[in-house]
This record gives C-alpha cells, structure tokens and sequence, in this order.
C-alpha cells in the first residue's frame, strides 16, 4: 500500500524527467529545423513536453497530498481504495496519452493537447481523488488549519475547471470564437490558481512540520493571503484575454483585482528579514532549501505578474517570450520546487547523512537555480525585443520581427540545457533514494 | 468565518461564470459547417503548438488571427503555405477539402476581431478600450 503511494512519487519525478528530455528535444527542433523536420517536428515534441510538465505538476501536488493526508489525518479513515483507483486511473491515462502523441492524436488545445476522450478518465480518476480526501476530512476535527482548506480549495477548483475546459464540446459555447476563447482561458488561468492552491497549501504544511510552529497555518496574514489568492484564482484570469474583443468590464475586473497582488508583494519585502533569520535556523535542510528557493522565484514571477497585469504594459508583453518567462518561472521556480522539498520531505531525505549524496544535490541544486535565472532573464529579454519590434517598430514580416530575438533565444536554449542537468541530477537522486525505500528502508 | 468567506466565494465563483458565459462576448457571425470542419483539423493537426490566435499559443509561427485579412498575406498566401509547407512548417499533405475548411475557419477568427490593440485604446488608467458588445 505504502509502496503504491512512494512508486507514484516515483512516476510524478519521472515525468519531470521526461518533460526536461523532451525540453531539450523541442529546443532542438526549434533550432534545428532542417535537421528534425523530417524527424520529429516541433508541433509533435511540443505535446510531449508540455504534457509531462502539467502531469508532473498535478501528479506531484495530488502525490504529496494523498501522503499528507495520512499524517494529518492519522485517526481518520483513509478510503484507500479511493486513492488506489485515482493512482491506477491516472497512470494508465496519462501513459495512454503519450502512446496518443506516438500515433500524431492530438486534442490541439493550449495545457491539454491530447485526443479530449481522455478527458473522461482524468475526470474519473479525480472524482476518486476527491472521495478518498474528501472522505476522510469529513470525518477529522472542526478546526482545520490553513494547508488543509488551501488541498480542499485546490482540489475542488481543479474540478470545476477542468469541466470548464470541456464545456466547448457544447455548440452553444463553440459557436462564438469570442465566447469560447474566453471560457477556454478563464479555465486554464483559474487552474493554475487550483494547483497552486495544492501546492501552497503543501509548502506551508512543510514549513509547519520543519519549524514545529502550528501558528504558521492560523495567522490571520496566512488566511488573508489565502482568501487574497483565491479571490485571484476567481478573478483576475482576464490578463490572458486583455487582446480579445470581449466585453470591458472582464478587463476592468481581472486588472483591479490582480492589482491587489502588490499587497503579497509588500508583505514578502515586509517578511524578508525573519525570512533570514528562519533561514540561519533552517538551511542545512534540505527540504528547506527547495522551499527559500520556491520564494526567491515567487518574488521575482510576482513582479513580472504585476507588470504583465497591467493592460497597457500587457499590450506589449502579450504573445511574446515574457508569457513563456512567466510560466516557466513560476512552474519550474516555484511549482518544481515545492515539489521537490515535499519530495525530499517524504522520502526524508534529510535523515540520510551521506555526504556524497548531499555534495550531489548541492550540485544539482546550484547548477539549476543560476541556469534558471540565465534562463528566465533571457526570456525576457527575448520578449522585450518582439514586443518593442511587433508594437513600437510595426514588423508585421515574422521572419525579419524574429531575427535578433533569436539570437537571445539561442542563450535561452543553452541555459536550459544547464537547468536540465541540474534538475536531471536532483532527480536521479531522489529516484535512487525512493528505490532504496522501496526496497526495505521503508519510512513511516 | 472562514467557512463563511469560502462559500461566499464559491457562490461568486459560480455567478460570475454565469456572467461571462452569457454576457462576455458579441453575438458574432456564427461558424459555417466549413469553418467548424476547419477547427477540428486545427486541433487535430496541433496547429497551436506552433502558431497563436489572440496572442495565445505556440512560438513557432507567427499569429495567425488576422492572416486572412492581411494585405500583405491574405487567404492565397495562406493557402499556397498549407499546400508547400515552408522552411520552418512542414508539408502536413492536406487534401484540399482540409485545405478550403482550415481557411474557412482562419476567416471566421478573422472576422471576431483584431489582435492587434492600437495606442488609441489605451485608456488614461493603463485599460483598453475595445468593448465590442
């Protein structure tokens, strides 16, 4: 049973494994096109790639829940064999998506790029998902703590979204281009929100057991923070759809409300200082070092939010590489992270005192955070310069409106190269520690 | 409390989509069976991984919204790229039935509106001013 949760630990990191690979693939055939067009072309690795990523997100915030979930709830029944369908259900779908994508069936939608029958599945495996933890939260004490309502949060938003993705399989919503553009992006933006909410909600429980400080997850700043981030998660979508001819008022209401961000902002410049002294207490574990690491990214990606939020700075950015520096800051610096602490939290990995291995992962752990950084800023400046050329310049010609942007994007390609292999080393780790687990050295 | 908040939420949630589903956007000219047949190759053949409407999409290829429009490119354009391929679009040998509904659908995109946001829409508060309802 045990060895069932740890092997799908086992599966999330595999799939972070196969999205680096098929990363550097798509790189390849971006650059490369003489060579991979024949090959492998870049709308065929794409899916692979950016598959792998989401799967890997949501498979490890559901992974590390499902395991929480046990510690926090020691008392209360499990539902098990809820929580076996979900993991049984989901493997197999998202194996057969990937087979999808070896046969060129698509669903050629932004996020879910698979044929939408298999939709069903993640549905129902889900649906499982829900009655496991929903089950046994129904039956724990009244007073819940903060992580508790940010995994309910996250996991019933991922539900409603993700019916929101499909509603365009209804005529009346895909008859108007306007219309289903806008229902496609109010669901993919306010999904994101959902499994943040999974994996904020993971990071404070961390920060709970690390510190031994239970007040983490009652402050009335953490549940102000909360209800701050889900009232965003509800509204302020429209940033992605500020260009689409759609009624005003959904601008007016997803620019006021993001505008509300600068608040978290001014509160993690306000907590920069304990932040240093919780990290003198803190840093040789390495679960926190992936959580101050998932804060210095959640810094830098709130300031390039609040910028992009504002219409006129987004007429600028949209549809350049600083939307790609956004989601790959914040799903790599911020979400993989998290994910990785969780991961070492639940393999306790800080208890493993060989030195070998830690040299290792401090390796792995600089290498991908400064290429990150090269990563992340060239994108930027990649999408400085398109947007400064689309907009100020009025290059309508795309081959000459990307010349100089590719350069930039070559230090890009190169830098992710680097990321790759530190990411690649942590996991490899990680995986070899899990296997060690698996075989016997079992933890509780 | 919080209960309370999370519910009041929940309901703002369900009302506000409410909104947006039925409120957001113009009655635009409504799909031909062409242009719906036209969708189902653009998600089927992926073209999203590589080329972007409204700003939203692939990198690859530039945004396609307004190409039909376009003075300098237009639906023959468009047409002689599908049947060739080109150095960075591969050659996906679409029939030409294929062929006649992609562009019919890249014409309905066109017909919703204009990706591009002059500097005259921008408002003295950082907004748009684009409301087509």
């Amino acid at each position: 049973m045990n060895s069932l949760f740890k092997s799908f630990i086992g599966f999330a990191i595999s799939l972070l494994l196969l999205s680096l690979f098929f990363g550097i693939i798509a790189a390849l055939a971006f650059f490369k096109l003489d060579y991979f067009t024949n090959i492998m072309s870049f709308e065929q690795v794409r899916p692979f790639h950016v598959s792998a990523a989401l799967f890997w997100i949501i498979s490890g915030a559901a992974g590390s829940i499902l395991y929480y979930k046990k510690w926090a709830f020691p008392d209360a029944k499990q539902y098990d064999q809820f929580s076996i369908a979900f993991i049984v259900i989901w493997v197999l779908t998202i194996l057969t998506i990937f087979i999808s994508y070896c046969f060129e069936q698509y669903g050629g939608r932004e996020y879910w790029e698979f044929p939408p029958v298999l939709n069903i599945f993640i549905l129902l495996a889900w649906i499982c998902l829900m009655i496991s933890f929903f089950g046994t939260l129904l039956q724990s004490a009244k007073d819940k703590p903060l992580y508790v309502w940010m995994w309910s949060t996250g996991i019933l938003f991922f539900l409603f979204t993700f019916i929101e993705q499909n509603l365009w399989h209804i005529p009346w919503f895909r008859n108007s281009f306007l219309k289903e553009m806008t229902i496609q992006w109010k669901s993919n933006g306010s999904m994101v929100g959902a499994w943040n909410q999974m994996i904020y909600g993971s990071a404070i429980y961390l920060m709970v057991k690390i510190s031994g400080e239970e007040s983490i997850a009652k402050s009335r700043k953490a549940y102000f923070a909360y209800f701050l981030g889900l009232t965003n998660l509800i509204f302020n979508w429209g940033h992605h759809i500020y260009n689409v001819p759609s009624a005003s008022w959904i601008r007016d209401v997803s620019y006021g409300i993001s505008m509300t961000e600068w608040l978290l902002l001014i509160g993690i410049i306000q907590g920069f200082k304990s932040k240093l002294e919780e990290r003198e207490k803190f840093r040789y574990l390495l679960t926190y070092k992936f959580l101050i690491a998932s804060e210095f990214w959640i810094f830098l990606n709130l300031v390039l939010a609040l910028f992009m939020s504002i219409p006129a700075i987004n007429r600028y950015t949209h549809g350049t590489h600083i939307t790609v520096a956004h989601a790959m800051g914040t799903t790599i610096g911020i979400n993989t992270m998290i994910l990785l602490a969780s991961i070492s939290y639940i393999l306790k990995m800080d208890e493993d005192k060989n030195k070998r291995m830690r040299l290792h992962l401090n390796i792995g752990y600089w290498t991908s955070q400064l290429s990150l950084l090269v990563f992340w800023v060239a994108l930027i400046v990649a999408g400085i310069i398109k947007g400064y050329r689309a907009i100020t310049l009025k290059i309508t010609v795309f081959t000459e409106l990307m010349e100089p942007v590719l350069k930039v994007l070559k230090v890009f390609m190169y830098s992710g190269f680097v990321l790759a292999i530190g990411l690649t080393i942590i996991c490899w780790i990680m995986l070899g520690h899990l296997k060690e687990v698996l075989r016997g050295k079992d933890v509780k | 409390m919080v209960k309370r908040i999370f519910i009041l939420l929940i309901l703002a949630y369900f009302c506000y989509s409410f909104l947006v589903y039925t409120k957001s956007a113009k009655e635009t000219e409504q799909p031909t069976d062409q242009a719906i047949a036209g969708l189902s190759i653009w998600q089927s053949r992926n073209c999203q991984a590589c080329h972007q409407l409204y700003g939203l999409g692939g990198y690859m290829g530039p945004d396609l919204t307004n190409i039909i429009s376009d003075s300098t490119k237009g639906a023959l354009f468009a047409k002689s790229l599908l049947i060739a391929g080109s150095p960075r679009m591969p050659n996906f040998n679409l029939s030409e039935t294929d062929i006649t509904n992609l562009l019919a659908f890249l014409s309905w995109v066109d017909k919703s509106g204009k990706t591009a946001v002059p500097a005259e829409k921008v408002t003295w508060y950082g907004n748009y001013n684009i409301d087509n309802q």
